[in-house]
């Protein structure tokens, strides 16, 4: 087995953090894992993506030309991404922020309504760990115990930011 | 110790600390200033450590200079260009036999280049670089877990065999976070060479300098530094080979591309093709021994690099002729993908007649 995912969005809608949450959760499970950020000369307010690869044998590149997975947590992203998925990929979509439909019919695309769920709960800043939670729901990567388990660790002593989490990541869980 | 998720200049720099370097000097440059960050968080908390940004790369490596002179174990890391600004350093560490470990997480070149991963910089890093006849022992790790052991072994060959140590990374590796476990706990005191500068009182006074005038002295210095390289080849020669016993055809490859090239070769035996690999871990010395050996059964190579062909050259010398050697690379900061390799891999298989 091996899962190549791409979360992408806008910096700082918290697309590098969904990435790292997802690599840690499967590093806590004992998989193979590599988690890379795309870097280059990035401007505030830019796009930013990642790439987390998951195993049970030894990762050969941490790169994804065809991934399984795409995340898009906005409409650029979901332009510039949803060509790499491989045939029969699942495209996740933030579908409060994007208004375009994917243009593939050999994918599949999972809406998940992540700003307006966090928006409702009253942490808009959540939206990345909604749809993280909706994505582990549906791909089974890892469990959502885990992703807690490695957020704590990530979190460290931050309780309130903890519990805010914790909640969208539920929600999102819940969502499907 | 449990294991961490961390990317791999991070990793080097812990495992450094934890090696006990007391001193780390560097200047910044993309893809490695997570390792120069990491250096400035926790070195610099650490007892008698020093972290100092240097105002240049010349300084910084003349500042490692300085702190082996008097005996603790030091650092300096950056990429390409930078590393080119650092020869002249490393050339009077050899000549003046001193440890000192310095890390190179490449980039694309020549000149300024790009930012991305390249394997480029393997002629500048196992031909020495500098000016004069001196060699430096060059690592290339292909994962995190590796940057981090190598690190450690680094600091250790470095003091052992009184020579700067070269780790050999690119951007990928550097920018990249895989789970690692450090083996290694810091010292409590850090390590230091009492044969080094540390004050004359007791003993009659002693100088350590590069500069010479008599041609005896220097032939002497340049047969004794030989003779610890025979050495070093003899006892330190590191290699990996995956799958290379019953191998009709041998992939060979260092680094981040060593790690692409083993994808390639899952897929290639899933679809009955017998090919293996041999993956250089200390690029000098070059596993010339391990060529030869499988220079005994296997006649065709492949070398596939991240640049336009530069350890082929040492693959050909390896061989002596006993194997034919074919390349395919990729330079300018592009990452090939484990099934581009393995389609040239299958192409090859099939054009050298070895299906048959």
């Amino acid at each position: 087995m091996l899962i190549k995912t791409i979360f992408a969005g806008f910096g700082g809608q918290g697309v590098l953090s969904m990435g790292l949450n997802l690599a840690q959760a499967a590093m806590l499970e004992d998989k193979n894992v590599t988690y890379l950020p795309s870097y280059g000369a990035e401007v505030r307010g830019g796009t930013a993506n990642c790439t987390v690869a998951i195993s049970n044998e030894e990762i050969a590149s941490p790169v994804a030309s065809s991934p399984e997975f795409v995340v898009a947590m906005n409409q650029p992203s979901m332009i510039k991404f949803q060509n790499r998925l491989q045939s029969g990929g699942v495209l996740f979509i933030n579908s409060s922020l994007v208004e375009a439909e994917a243009s593939r019919g050999d994918i599949t695309v999972v809406n998940v309504p992540a700003s307006s769920v966090a928006e409702d709960m009253g942490s808009p800043k959540s939206a990345n760990m909604v749809l993280l939670g909706a994505f582990i729901k549906k791909s089974n990567l890892a469990s959502l115990s885990s992703v807690i388990q490695g957020l704590k660790g990530t979190m460290g002593k931050k309780q309130k930011q903890m519990a805010v989490n914790e909640k969208a990541l539920q929600a999102g869980y819940d969502l499907f | 110790m449990t294991k961490v998720l961390m990317n791999g200049s991070s990793a080097i720099a812990e495992a450094a600390i934890r090696a006990g370097c007391q001193c780390y000097f560097g200047y910044p440059i993309t893809p490695q200033n997570e390792l120069t960050e990491y250096m400035a968080t926790n070195l610099s908390r650490r007892k008698g450590c020093s972290f100092v940004q240097a105002e240049s790369e010349i300084s910084a490596i003349n500042m490692v200079y300085g702190a082996s002179l008097v005996g603790v174990r030091a650092m300096t890391s950056s990429s390409g260009p930078g590393i080119s600004l650092k020869q002249e350093g490393i050339s009077f560490l050899a000549a003046c036999e001193l440890p000192a470990v310095i890390v190179n997480m490449s980039r694309g070149g020549p000149g300024m280049g790009s930012i991305a991963a390249a394997q480029s910089d393997y002629f500048q890093a196992t031909r020495g670089g500098g000016h004069g006849d001196y060699r430096t022992i060059v690592m290339a790790p292909s994962s995190v877990q590796e940057l981090a052991d190598l690190t450690h072994r680094a600091f250790h060959l470095a003091d052992k065999y009184k020579t700067p140590v070269m780790i050999l990374g690119d951007g990928i590796l550097g920018q990249m976070m895989e789970p690692v476990k450090f083996k290694h706990e810091a010292p409590a005191e850090p390590p230091i060479r009492h044969d080094a500068l540390r004050g004359a009182k007791g003993r009659r006074s002693k100088f350590i300098k590069s500069l010479t005038s008599n041609d005896t002295e220097l032939e002497e210095l340049n047969w004794s530094l030989f003779r610890r390289y025979e050495l070093i080849k003899k006892k330190e020669t590191t290699y990996e080979t995956f799958l290379a016993d019953d191998a009709e055809l041998v992939v060979v490859a260092f680094g981040i591309a060593a790690r692409i090239a083993k994808g390639a070769i899952k897929t290639v035996r899933s679809e009955g093709l017998k090919v293996g690999l041999l993956r250089p871990v200390t690029l000098w010395p070059f596993p010339a021994e391990a060529v030869q050996e499988l220079a005994k059964k296997v006649k065709h190579y492949l070398v596939f690099e991240m640049n336009m062909g530069q350890m082929i050259e040492d693959v050909q010398l390896s061989l002596e002729g006993k194997g034919e050697v074919s390349f395919y690379g990729r330079p300018g900061g592009v990452i090939p993908t484990p099934s581009e390799v393995a389609r040239v891999i299958s192409r090859l298989y099939y054009q050298k007649g070895l299906s048959k």
